[in-house]
């Protein structure tokens, strides 16, 4: 079943006027893990936004679960597609964690246990049960941005969509917000739809999707990907760190293949060395 | 500041912490009635007596309690000054040009500097006390019978509560600004009040800026979570009364109670 599926999807930002989507055909499937990968500009965020019915296609349409988006059941699309977005200041609701995470679960009506146990389950699947009572402020970037996820959990959504929620963080906030991502996709069968310009985050996913000027460029996995990096940089994207490393290691005169693997590579590195 | 939550609240497990806000708010409002209604020393007396039994009960420490009454300090003085000086009174102590310092004038800015710091004192241990989730919780229920006059109690309890939690981070974000303002070469430290009014110009305009832009995102954050205004939502946070909130309310009646007799069987100020 496809979870989420664009349709000659056409949509322009009235103050610019330009494009920012243009005629995009595209579908993530449930239960799938994709990467959206684009330069500043290249309308990976107003995909997000048409997702959930934020923003409004000027043509074409935008189903979910076989559903067309209206706007009259924009209430019951938002409560399958969870949204978290780049800063996590300004997505906290309440100045505590629970009250924070307990915000969409009272916003769909849920009993009051209800609402308990989905914000046991929601900070447990983040790892961050034990900040149930602390002040949001306090929080570090990753914690906080682990926060607004268990806030969008709480409604118990099928698919997650992450508008480049990495962005602002260090990397150790990056990662622990993709390996959280990584393992509701593959424990709690959440659809993931990663949108990001970090090629690292990308790799873990199924299948990674570059988009350039509203239009998708690249599709395949991220291995097949990130082969073709002469492309990616006339998409203004930077190579992973990794493919970088075995680059400069080739050029420096030895013998390594691509990978994308860290392990891999350090096993080539010793073998090339002894 | 930032550590806080916003305000001074004092975390403890007391009695006066657990009471429900809603009675805290009533107890409040009881309590600046009394002070008012008080005439004379010995109902100032009784509302003192029962200040301090609050502030032990609630286990905060008198001198953090007492230090909020700096804020006022300058009004306490001018008030009590005014009154000193310009009442007029039979016992006349000292007298010179339009100024008479009298018996009854000493009494009068005694018993009003006295409500003064009652009344600070009081409403101030109610934020000592209270978190500010509860305290907006507390004033969405009590303003409930207002729907009926169409007022938009959630909305407003909402975005009192936004409020609090955006306070620090608005202030970092004036740290940030100000720092950007003084790599700019901005001399924000020095120079006289004129000088001081012109620098926030420069710290406002962007701060007002971002915090549009801040409740853009917000906004479309809350949307993305369902939020439909007050249909069909429910809350997770309950208040409860308890026997707790029945002791504090009796405590309320039977203060004022006292107060009325006290002005009635005793008129005189001492």
């Amino acid at each position: 079943m496809k979870a989420i599926e664009f349709e000659n999807v056409s949509f322009c930002y009235e103050e610019s006027g330009a494009f920012s989507i243009r005629n995009l055909n595209f579908s993530v499937e449930q239960g799938e893990f994709v990467a959206v990968l684009g330069h500043n500009g290249s309308g990976k965020s107003t995909l997000a936004r048409l997702s959930n019915g934020l923003l409004e296609p000027d043509e074409g349409t935008v189903s979910v679960f076989s559903r067309r988006i209206t706007s009259k059941n924009l209430y019951e699309v938002r409560k399958d597609v969870g949204v978290v977005f780049q800063n996590p200041d300004n997505q906290t609701v309440a100045t505590i964690v629970e009250d924070d995470v307990a915000f969409g679960a009272e916003n769909i009506g849920l009993a009051r246990e209800e609402i308990g146990r989905r914000i046991d389950f929601a900070l447990r699947a983040v790892g961050m049960e034990a900040y149930r009572t602390a002040t949001v402020a306090r929080l570090s970037g990753g914690q906080k941005q682990r926060v607004a996820i268990a806030g969008v959990l709480a409604l118990s959504p099928r698919v997650l969509i992450l508008d480049e929620s990495t962005a602002m963080l260090d990397p150790r906030g990056r990662r622990e917000i993709v390996d959280v991502v990584t393992r509701l996709n593959k424990e709690k069968g959440i659809t993931v739809l990663l949108i990001t310009h970090f090629m690292e985050e990308a790799l873990l996913a199924d299948r990674a999707i570059v988009m350039n000027r509203g239009d998708i460029v690249m599709q395949g996995t991220p291995r097949e990907i990130f082969a073709r990096k002469e492309d990616l940089l006339t998409y203004n994207l930077s190579l992973p760190r990794i493919s970088v490393i075995c680059e400069k290691l080739r050029a420096g005169g030895m013998k390594i293949q691509d990978t994308l693997d860290v392990e891999t590579l350090a096993k080539e590195i010793a073998a090339c060395v002894s | 500041m930032k550590d806080v939550t916003f305000g001074q609240y004092y975390p403890r497990d007391s009695f006066v912490h657990r009471l429900d806000p809603r009675m805290k708010f009533l107890f409040l409002i009881a309590y600046i009635v009394a002070i008012f209604l008080a005439t004379n020393f010995y109902g100032l007396a009784v509302c003192t007596a029962v200040l301090i039994a609050i502030i032990a009960l609630a286990r905060v420490p008198f001198g953090k309690v007492l230090r909020s009454i700096r804020g006022i300090l300058v009004l306490l003085i001018f008030t009590a000054l005014l009154n000193i000086l310009f009442v007029d009174g039979e016992t006349v102590y000292a007298q010179w040009w339009i100024f008479v310092i009298t018996r009854e004038g000493l009494l009068f800015a005694g018993l009003l500097s006295l409500r003064l710091v009652l009344l600070v004192l009081c409403s101030s241990m109610l934020t000592f006390t209270t978190t500010p989730v509860a305290l907006t919780d507390g004033v969405e229920s009590l303003l409930t019978p207002l729907k009926w006059i169409k007022l938009p109690v959630h909305a407003l309890a909402l975005v009192m509560s936004i409020a609090l939690r955006m306070i620090p981070v608005l202030m970092d974000e004036v740290d940030r600004i100000k720092n950007a303002q003084r790599a700019r070469g901005a001399d924000l430290d020095r120079g006289g009040l004129m000088h001081k009014i012109r620098t926030t110009i420069p710290i406002l305009v962007p701060l007002v800026l971002s915090a549009l832009r801040r409740a853009d995102e917000l906004g479309d954050a809350m949307d993305a979570r369902c939020y439909m205004g007050d249909k069909h939502r429910t809350k997770y946070k309950k208040l409860h009364f308890t026997w707790r909130d029945l002791l504090a309310f009796l405590v309320g009646a039977v203060l004022i109670t006292g107060v009325v007799l006290l002005r009635i069987y005793l008129p005189a100020p001492f």
